[in-house]
């Protein structure tokens, strides 16, 4: 019940009225966690991600923001089909992909496609700049061999700012966020329309991480990309994002208008997670309540029945120990799961 | 701009010359590792020229001159350099012709036995599951199984040859290549570019064979270069008990089997190719850990690095010198 209401067509904020390009409908992923009683019969499962239902427009960037194990990695993952979902269902342009064959999921990856979060880890350190940015289209059949790829390379190169010369070298003769440029360029390579962007800036250093933002933002203006930003920095994210989406031990909690969600939250778990961000003026820092709540996130291999945040609310009454609070839309276009 | 966009992915015939310059440039540098590279040579010219080289044929029989002692001892004589064996064949050329077939062997079982090896075990751990624990029980039970006596068997019911002693000794040595791939492939295929690999749509033989592999290079390269030197060891063991290389060829293997009834008489028979063994030995691994070296671009940054700290150092002390 709680999806259909996510999922309202009056969702306005920013208005574009076209058909979403992503659609997940109750998406729930379980991970194997091992095996409990005398014979090891009955398998546990983490619950990474719950029910969770949301929309992404063309050409917007939906913020998905949650502390460490809230299950945000696991939804991008979940929709470029790399883990399976146990539950619920995923749309590309109305087209149902949650469980496509391996045949039909290679015309699908041209359209969509991730940003890694580690530069270091995510470039193959034994392959050159320009084979990296050109495998891509190798393997589609873009291009048969590299003297057909170089035009679109170089282009691409250029693109996301690197030297021209870069194709020659090694990844380990970039530095991070040169590396984080390359992973971009290979990225767009295909001409994706949509991208999940795995916590992209966060391996970086601050003074290079508005560059890749505006770069990713420019590269949205002019080839009309959507992004799915996952993050756990709110600065970026308000940046960045249009709508965004908190989450919390793999339930979505709030999901709203960027302005909505910064200045008006609603429930609680955003509240603490708002006053945790620093604000650079010392005199409205020091004005600022800032609000920690005690208690333990839940177990993911048995969560409690009712609302997941019951344990550290402040407000947490008998209807959130027992019953899910479903996602109401409280203002136009800003959902919150909550019972208070 | 065409140019300039001509040389992004072409390799030009210079810049592959500047390359080979700067890896012999770091060999000499490593100098264990040149000395190494060096013996190596220097045993590859002698397999290979050993007829120009040998000053007898290795087969020849002088018995009058049986069991002569090396040049340099009272008895000796300058026409047997290394003396002659019990049936008066110069141990000089014997070592030289032997060289022959230890190279050839060692080069052969190691190229087979790694190339089966290997694919075995990127395939078992690239898949995972079924394939996996079938290969890797195969493995189990093979390795249970003692080698030698395996390959006693095998060359006792095939009869021993030349190609019997290679067979046999691929099929006893593939296995530590299939294990060690498999572990390594367990961690590299986590990684994120492998993950890239597979989000942009490559097949699992691409992602093996480009992603993956390469980045197996130095551990297999070392493994490799170290089993080198067992199987020489190996086929001097075989030759040693009679199922290796079979008179009038020779191998160093052969010659210190045939020496040892001769050890206190004449020592000569087991030193000269026991010592060509270990230098051969020796030899490999020094040039194995050069190349562990410079085949792993970690590694190779941080050498760079050292040597650019290194010259910091230097023009910081001239800086000093000179105020």
């Amino acid at each position: 019940m709680d999806s259909k209401l996510a999922l309202s067509k009056h969702d306005s904020v920013g208005a574009p009225t076209s058909e979403p390009l992503v659609k997940v409908e109750g998406l729930t992923v379980h991970f194997e966690g091992g095996r409990a009683g005398f014979w090891g019969r009955k398998r546990l499962f983490v619950h990474a991600v719950e029910n969770v239902s949301f929309y992404i427009f063309p050409g917007e960037t939906l913020g998905l923001v949650g502390e460490s194990g809230s299950g945000k990695s696991t939804i991008g993952r979940a929709i470029l089909r790399r883990v399976p979902a146990a539950a619920g269902r995923i749309f590309y342009k109305s087209r149902e992909i949650t469980h496509i064959g391996t045949a039909n999921l290679r015309p699908l990856r041209r359209n969509m496609q991730l940003v890694f979060q580690d530069p270091y880890a995510s470039l193959n350190p034994r392959m050159r700049i320009f084979d990296i940015v050109a495998e891509p289209l190798i393997v589609h059949g873009l291009a048969r061999n590299n003297k057909e790829a170089q035009g679109r390379v170089c282009a691409l190169l250029q693109r996301v700012g690197l030297p021209p010369d870069a194709g020659h070298r090694y990844p380990h003769a970039f530095s991070g966020g040169q590396r984080q440029r390359i992973g971009i360029a290979r990225a767009l390579a295909l001409n994706p329309e949509f991208i999940v962007a795995d916590e992209p800036v966060s391996a970086l250093d601050v003074s290079i991480r508005a560059q890749i933002i505006n770069l990713m933002q420019d590269l949205q203006a002019e080839l009309g990309l959507t992004y799915l930003f996952i993050a756990h920095d709110l600065a970026v994210v308000r940046h960045i994002s249009r709508r965004i989406a908190i989450m919390y031990a793999g339930k979505i909690v709030e999901l709203a208008n960027r302005d909505s969600i910064y200045e008006n939250p609603l429930h609680p778990y955003t509240k603490a997670l708002l006053s945790a961000v620093p604000v650079p003026d010392p005199k409205v820092q020091r004005s600022r309540v800032r609000i920690a709540y005690a208690g333990e996130t839940p177990n993911p291999l048995n969560p409690p029945p009712g609302c997941r945040f019951q344990s550290r609310c402040p407000r947490a009454s008998d209807a959130c120990r027992t019953q899910d609070p479903p996602m109401k839309e409280r203002d136009t276009g800003h959902f919150v799961a909550c019972w208070q | 701009m065409e140019s300039s966009a001509e040389k992004i992915w072409k390799i030009t015939w210079q810049e592959r010359f500047q390359r080979l310059q700067n890896l012999l440039l770091e060999l000499w540098r490593d100098k264990a590792g040149f000395i190494g590279m060096m013996l190596i040579c220097a045993l590859l010219f002698m397999a290979f020229a050993a007829p120009l080289l040998a000053p007898h044929h290795p087969a020849d029989q002088d018995l009058m001159a049986r069991l002569k002692p090396p040049a340099w001892s009272p008895n000796g004589s300058w026409n047997h350099i290394f003396g002659t064996d019990h049936l008066g064949r110069d141990v000089l050329s014997r070592v030289i012709y032997g060289s022959r077939v230890s190279l050839i062997v060692g080069a052969t079982v190691v190229f087979a036995a790694g190339v089966f090896g290997t694919v075995l075990g990127l395939i078992a751990g690239y898949f995972r599951g079924r394939v996996d624990s079938f290969i890797m029980r195969w493995i189990d039970t093979q390795v249970a199984f003692p080698g030698l006596l395996l390959a006693l068997i095998i060359l006792a019911v095939i009869g021993p040859s030349l190609i019997t002693v290679i067979l046999v000794l691929s099929f006893n040595g593939w296995m530590v290549y299939g294990r060690m791939t498999r572990s390594a492939v367990l961690s590299v295929r986590e990684t994120a570019y492998v993950e890239a690999a597979e989000i942009l749509g490559c097949n699992s033989r691409r992602v093996i064979f480009r992603h993956i592999l390469p980045n197996l290079t130095s551990p297999l390269l070392t493994l490799a270069i170290l089993e080198f030197a067992r199987i020489v060891l190996a086929e001097a063991a075989l030759s040693f008990l009679g199922l290796g290389i079979q008179p009038p060829a020779t191998s160093w293997g052969l010659d210190v089997a045939a020496g040892k009834d001769y050890m206190f008489r004449a020592w000569w028979l087991v030193t000269f190719p026991g010592i060509a063994i270990s230098i051969t030995v020796l030899a490999i691994n020094l040039v194995a850990s050069w190349m562990r070296l410079i085949s792993d671009p970690q590694e190779r940054e941080k050498q760079f690095a050292r040597q650019m700290a290194a010259l910091k150092r230097k023009h910081r002390r001239k800086e000093g010198a000179g105020a």
